[in-house]
C-alpha cells in the first residue's frame, strides 16, 4: 500500500494517498470545481487527460499546471481559483 | 452590375477597412475586396499599440492626428475592440537613453503631447516586475491599446451601414487605374486603392514595400502582471536598423489579463514559419526586462508580416504612374496607430478636399522619384 | 537566458506517447539495436488504456508489454510534456519544470486519441466528465464510492468504463449508448468473429447487470440544482430527468494530430496518413495507433511495431505477418465505426447559449457557419484559450464543419522561460547569434 502525502490546498493542509494525480486528490477531498472560468463559472476536471486544461490550478506558485497531470508530492502547494 | 462603387478597396486590412469608413461617410459608394477575411492579415498580427511617435515631423503629425481620429470614434467600439488607455512605458537601461527619454519629452511637450520622465525609482513604482538597476523612462499616459481584427471589422460594419460593400474571399489577380481582375471579371470603379499592406507591390509594381516578419507571443491570463505598453527604448533602434534579424522588449497588458509579448523584425520574405532563433532571442530579451515573465505560460505564438519602406513612412495618396490608382500601404509596425489617419488622408485626396495634415510626406511617388 | 535550463538527450529515435503504439515501438526499436527515448505527459507509462497505478492491477498483456518497455533499455520519460518539434528530428519538451530538448534520427508519433466532447446544456458543469475522462480520473484515484453516476457515450469504450466504475464502487444509474439498437446488435453479432472480444463484452455487461443500458439513448441536457446533476435523457420519442453525482458522456474519440500538424505531416480527415511502413508525409515520421485513425490497443501494438521496426531500419523481416494483423485490426475498427456513427440529433442540442469554447467561454450564438478556424478565432476568441482550440476544435469540426486553425508553438502551454530554452535549442541551424 502507499504511503500518504501531505499537501497544502488554499493553504489548508489534505494528506492524501501519495500514488493518486492532484486532479483525484483535489475531487475526492470535496473540490469539485478548481477554477473559474473568463465568465465567472466553476469548472473542474473533464478529460483526466491533459487535453481540455479545464483543470488548471496554481502549484508551488506556477500558474496553469494541469492537475491531471501532476503526482502529488510532499509539500506540494495548491491554489483552486474557485 | 448596375452601380459602378465611386472606389474599390483592395485589402480590407485596418488601413483598408479605415479608408472604407471615411470614403463612404463622404458619401462615396465603396466596394472593398479581400482575397482572405477583414482583419485576417497584417492586421491579426499587430500587436493594437496606439502610439504618438517621435521619429520625423511626418510622423508625428500622422500619429497624434490618427489618435484624435481614434478619440472621436471611441464612444462606438464595441468592447471586442479592446481598448484601454494603458499608456506607453519607454524604458531607459542606461543614461545615453535616459538622455533620449528627456529628448523625448521636449519634443512631445512642445508639441502638447503630455508625458512623464521617470527616475529609476519612479519607473520601479510605475512598473514593479521591471527588473531592477534601469536608469529611468518616460511615461506617456495617453497612449493605449486596442484588439486591431475588432476594430478593421467594426469600421468595415460602420461603412457598410454607409452603403458600402464589403466582399471577403475574392482573390484580386491584378489592380489597374479605374478597375481591378478578378478570377470572375473585371470590376470597374471611379478610383482604385491598393491597401494591400506588405503585399502592396505585388500589385502595383515600383512601390518599395517589402514584408518584414514580426513574430508574437501570448501568455494565460496573469491580470496585474503589468499595467503599462512597456517598450524599450533601445526598440527605435531595432526597428530602424534593416539588416540582420533584430529583437526588442516590447510587453503589452491586455484587457483579458493576458500579455503580449514582442518584438522581432527580420527580412524573410514570406515564409510565415516561427524562426526559432529569433523567438528565443525576443523571449530571452523579455525575460531580461521583466524577469517574472518567464515563470508565466505562454499558450501560442505567431507571426505575421509588416509592409516595410526605405523611410519608415507610409505611401498614402495618388500613384503618379497610372491614372485613378491610389496607394494606402507600407506602415510597417504603424498600421494600427495610423491606420484612421490614413483613411481620412485617403478620403479627402479622392474627394478633392483639404485633407487634416499635410499629405506631401507620404506621397507614394517619392519613393518613385527617388529609385528613378 | 537562454541554455541556462535547457539539457539536450540524442538518441536514434525518439517515441512521443507511452501508449501501447508508442511502448511497442520502443520495444521493437529497441530489439533492433537502436538507442530510444520515450516521451510521455502522464506520471507512468501505459497511455489511456493501461493508465495505472499499481501495475498488478493491469491484465496480463499490459503487464507484459510494460515489463517489455522496462528491460528494452529505452528511457522513458514520463511527465515530459511535448511543447514544440524542430527541423529535421529535433523533439522539444518541457521536463521537471525546464526545457528538454531530444534530437533524434526519427520521431514516431504515438500520441494516441482525445475524447470528442461535444457542447449540450450544461456540460461545462463541474461533475461532467468525459468517458475515457472518467476512466483515467478513476485509474488516477478517483473516489466514486457510493456517487451516482451515468455513462452516456458510444462505442466499444463505454462498456469497460461501466464496468470499471461499477467495481469501484459506484452506485451506476445509467449506461446509454446514442447509437440505435439495429446498429449495435449487428456490431454485436458481427463479434462471433472475434470471440474474445464478445466474451470480453459480455464479462463487462455482467458486472453491472442490473443497472439499465440502454441503447438509442443520449443526455439531453444537464441543470445543476441543490448540488445534484439533473440530467436529461431522450430516446427522441421520451424523455426524462434523473439525478447523479457525476455525469460521464463523450461522442467518442478523435485522434489527437497536433504534433503531425505542427510538424506538417499531412492530416486528412483527421487523421494522419501513412503508408504501409507506418511513415507519414514527412521525412523521419512515423506514426502508429490512434493518430492514424485505427483505433484499439491491439492495432496500436501492431502499428507501434511495425513503426518501430521500419524507423529502425528493420522493417522488411516480419513487416508480412504483422500487415496481415494490422488489416484484421482494421476491418474491426471499420465496422466499430460504423455502427457507433454519431446521430445528427447529437448536432441539434446545442443551444445560441450553449458554450462552445470552455477556455474563453464562447457561445454557439457567436459562431457563424462558413467561417475557418482561424476566422473564428479573431472574431470571437474561439480556440485562442488555454488548450489552443483541443476540445472547440473538434467539436466545431464535428458540429459545422469548421476548419481547424494552424497549430503553432507551444503544443501546450509552457513558461516563456522554458519556450526561449527550448527554442533557441531547436533551431541550431539558424545560430542563435
Amino acid at each position: 500500500m502507499p504511503g500518504t502525502v501531505r499537501i497544502l490546498v488554499n493553504g489548508r493542509s489534505c494528506d492524501v494517498p501519495a500514488d493518486v494525480s492532484l486532479a483525484a486528490a483535489l475531487l475526492n477531498a470535496g473540490h469539485a470545481a478548481f477554477r473559474r472560468s473568463v465568465a465567472g463559472e466553476p469548472r473542474g476536471p473533464v478529460c483526466g487527460m491533459g487535453t481540455c486544461h479545464e483543470c488548471r490550478v496554481t502549484i508551488d506558485g506556477v500558474m496553469g499546471r494541469r492537475a491531471c497531470l501532476e503526482p502529488v508530492r510532499e509539500g506540494m502547494q495548491v491554489v483552486l481559483d474557485a | 452590375m448596375t452601380t459602378r462603387p465611386d472606389v474599390i478597396i483592395v485589402g480590407a486590412g485596418i488601413v483598408g477597412a479605415a479608408c472604407a469608413y471615411y470614403l463612404s461617410r463622404s458619401g462615396m459608394r465603396v466596394t472593398v475586396l479581400d482575397a482572405g477575411f477583414a482583419g485576417g492579415g497584417t492586421t491579426a498580427a499587430g500587436m493594437g499599440h496606439i502610439v504618438v511617435m517621435d521619429d520625423s515631423e511626418a510622423q508625428f503629425a500622422l500619429t497624434s492626428w490618427s489618435q484624435q481620429l481614434l478619440d472621436d470614434i471611441l464612444p462606438g467600439l464595441p468592447p471586442s475592440a479592446e481598448f484601454e488607455r494603458c499608456g506607453t512605458l519607454w524604458v531607459a537601461e542606461d543614461e545615453p537613453q535616459l538622455e533620449s527619454a528627456r529628448a523625448k519629452l521636449l519634443f512631445y511637450g512642445s508639441r502638447g503631447v503630455h508625458a512623464e520622465l521617470l527616475d529609476a525609482g519612479g519607473l520601479a513604482r510605475a512598473e514593479p516586475m521591471l527588473r531592477p538597476g534601469l536608469a529611468g523612462g518616460l511615461r506617456v499616459p495617453r497612449d493605449g491599446v486596442v484588439y486591431p481584427p475588432a476594430v478593421a471589422r467594426w469600421l468595415l460594419d460602420e461603412a457598410t451601414r454607409a452603403g458600402a460593400t464589403l466582399r471577403e474571399g475574392v482573390a484580386v489577380d491584378a489592380v489597374h487605374g479605374r478597375s481591378v481582375t478578378t478570377p470572375a471579371g473585371r470590376l470597374e470603379a471611379g478610383a482604385v486603392v491598393n491597401a494591400t499592406g506588405a503585399a502592396a507591390s505585388k500589385f502595383t509594381p515600383g512601390l518599395p514595400i517589402v514584408p518584414r516578419k514580426g513574430h508574437l507571443v501570448i501568455t494565460d491570463r496573469a491580470p496585474g502582471f503589468c499595467r503599462h505598453q512597456v517598450v524599450e527604448l533601445g526598440y527605435l533602434q531595432s526597428a530602424h536598423t534593416m539588416d540582420a534579424a533584430s529583437v526588442a522588449f516590447n510587453v503589452q497588458p491586455r484587457t483579458t489579463g493576458q500579455l503580449l509579448l514582442g518584438s522581432s523584425r527580420e527580412l524573410a520574405g514570406w515564409d510565415p514559419s516561427v524562426n526559432r532563433a529569433v523567438l528565443s532571442r525576443m523571449l530571452a530579451r523579455a525575460a531580461s526586462f521583466m524577469p517574472g515573465l518567464a515563470r508565466l505560460p505562454a499558450i501560442r505564438t505567431w507571426t505575421g508580416f509588416r509592409p516595410a519602406t526605405p523611410d519608415k513612412l507610409p505611401l498614402i495618396g495618388a500613384w503618379p504612374d497610372v491614372e485613378g490608382l491610389w496607394i494606402a500601404a507600407g506602415h510597417e509596425g504603424l498600421g494600427i496607430t495610423t491606420a484612421l489617419g490614413t483613411g481620412s488622408l485617403i478620403a479627402d485626396l479622392i474627394a478633392g478636399k483639404a485633407p487634416g495634415i499635410d499629405p506631401a510626406p507620404f506621397a507614394p511617388g517619392r519613393a518613385a522619384t527617388a529609385v528613378h | 537566458m537562454p541554455d541556462a535550463g535547457a539539457s539536450t538527450m540524442r538518441a536514434d529515435i525518439v517515441v512521443v506517447g507511452a501508449g501501447p503504439a508508442g511502448i511497442a515501438a520502443a520495444v521493437a526499436a529497441s530489439g533492433a539495436g537502436r538507442t530510444v527515448v520515450v516521451l510521455d505527459a502522464s506520471p507512468r507509462p501505459g497511455g489511456q488504456v493501461w493508465r495505472h497505478r499499481d501495475r498488478a492491477s493491469l491484465p496480463s498483456v499490459a503487464r507484459m508489454w510494460l515489463d517489455r518497455l522496462d528491460r528494452s533499455g529505452a528511457t522513458v520519460l514520463c511527465g515530459a510534456q511535448v511543447v514544440d518539434a524542430g527541423p529535421g528530428a529535433r523533439i522539444g519538451a518541457e521536463y521537471q519544470g525546464r526545457a528538454l530538448k531530444v534530437e533524434a534520427q526519427a520521431v514516431i508519433l504515438a500520441t494516441g486519441a482525445q475524447e470528442l466532447l461535444l457542447p449540450f446544456p450544461g456540460w461545462t458543469l463541474p461533475g461532467v466528465l468525459g468517458v475515457g475522462g472518467a476512466q483515467a480520473l478513476l485509474k488516477a484515484g478517483m473516489d466514486v464510492r457510493g456517487k451516482r453516476v451515468a455513462v452516456a457515450g458510444t462505442g466499444p469504450l463505454l462498456l469497460p468504463v461501466a464496468a470499471a466504475l461499477a467495481k469501484a464502487g459506484a452506485d451506476l444509474r445509467m449506461v446509454a449508448e446514442q447509437a440505435p439498437p439495429e446498429d449495435v446488435r449487428r456490431f454485436a453479432v458481427s463479434l462471433w468473429r472475434t470471440p474474445r472480444r464478445l466474451l470480453q463484452g459480455v464479462a463487462y455487461r455482467a458486472s453491472f447487470l442490473s443497472v439499465r443500458y440502454r441503447w438509442g439513448t443520449w443526455v439531453r441536457r444537464v441543470a445543476e440544482m441543490g448540488g445534484e446533476l439533473i440530467v436529461t435523457y431522450t430516446t427522441g420519442r421520451s424523455s426524462w430527468a434523473e439525478p447523479v453525482d457525476l455525469l460521464c458522456t463523450a461522442a467518442g474519440l478523435v485522434p489527437s494530430t497536433e504534433l503531425a500538424r505542427l510538424v506538417g505531416c499531412e492530416v486528412r480527415e483527421g487523421q494522419v496518413v501513412v503508408d504501409g511502413r507506418q511513415q507519414t508525409t514527412v521525412p523521419s515520421y512515423y506514426a502508429a495507433g490512434e493518430p492514424t485513425g485505427d483505433t484499439g490497443m491491439e492495432a496500436a501494438l501492431v502499428e507501434g511495431t511495425i513503426a518501430g521496426l521500419e524507423a529502425a531500419g528493420r522493417g522488411s523481416g516480419e513487416a508480412g505477418k504483422l500487415k496481415a494483423e494490422r488489416a484484421a485490426h482494421r476491418r474491426f475498427a471499420a465496422r466499430a465505426a460504423a455502427a457507433f456513427r454519431l446521430r445528427p440529433e447529437l448536432r441539434e442540442r446545442v443551444e445560441p447559449d450553449t458554450i462552445v469554447c470552455r477556455c474563453e467561454d464562447v457561445p454557439m450564438s457567436a459562431i457563424r457557419h462558413g467561417w475557418s478556424g482561424r476566422q473564428a478565432k479573431l472574431a470571437t476568441r474561439a480556440g485562442m484559450g488555454s488548450c489552443q482550440g483541443r476540445t472547440c476544435g473538434a467539436a466545431l469540426e464535428y458540429l459545422v464543419g469548421m476548419a481547424r486553425d494552424t497549430v503553432r508553438t507551444p503544443l501546450a502551454p509552457t513558461s516563456i522561460g522554458v519556450l526561449a530554452d527550448l527554442a533557441s535549442h531547436l533551431d541550431e541551424s539558424q545560430g542563435a547569434s
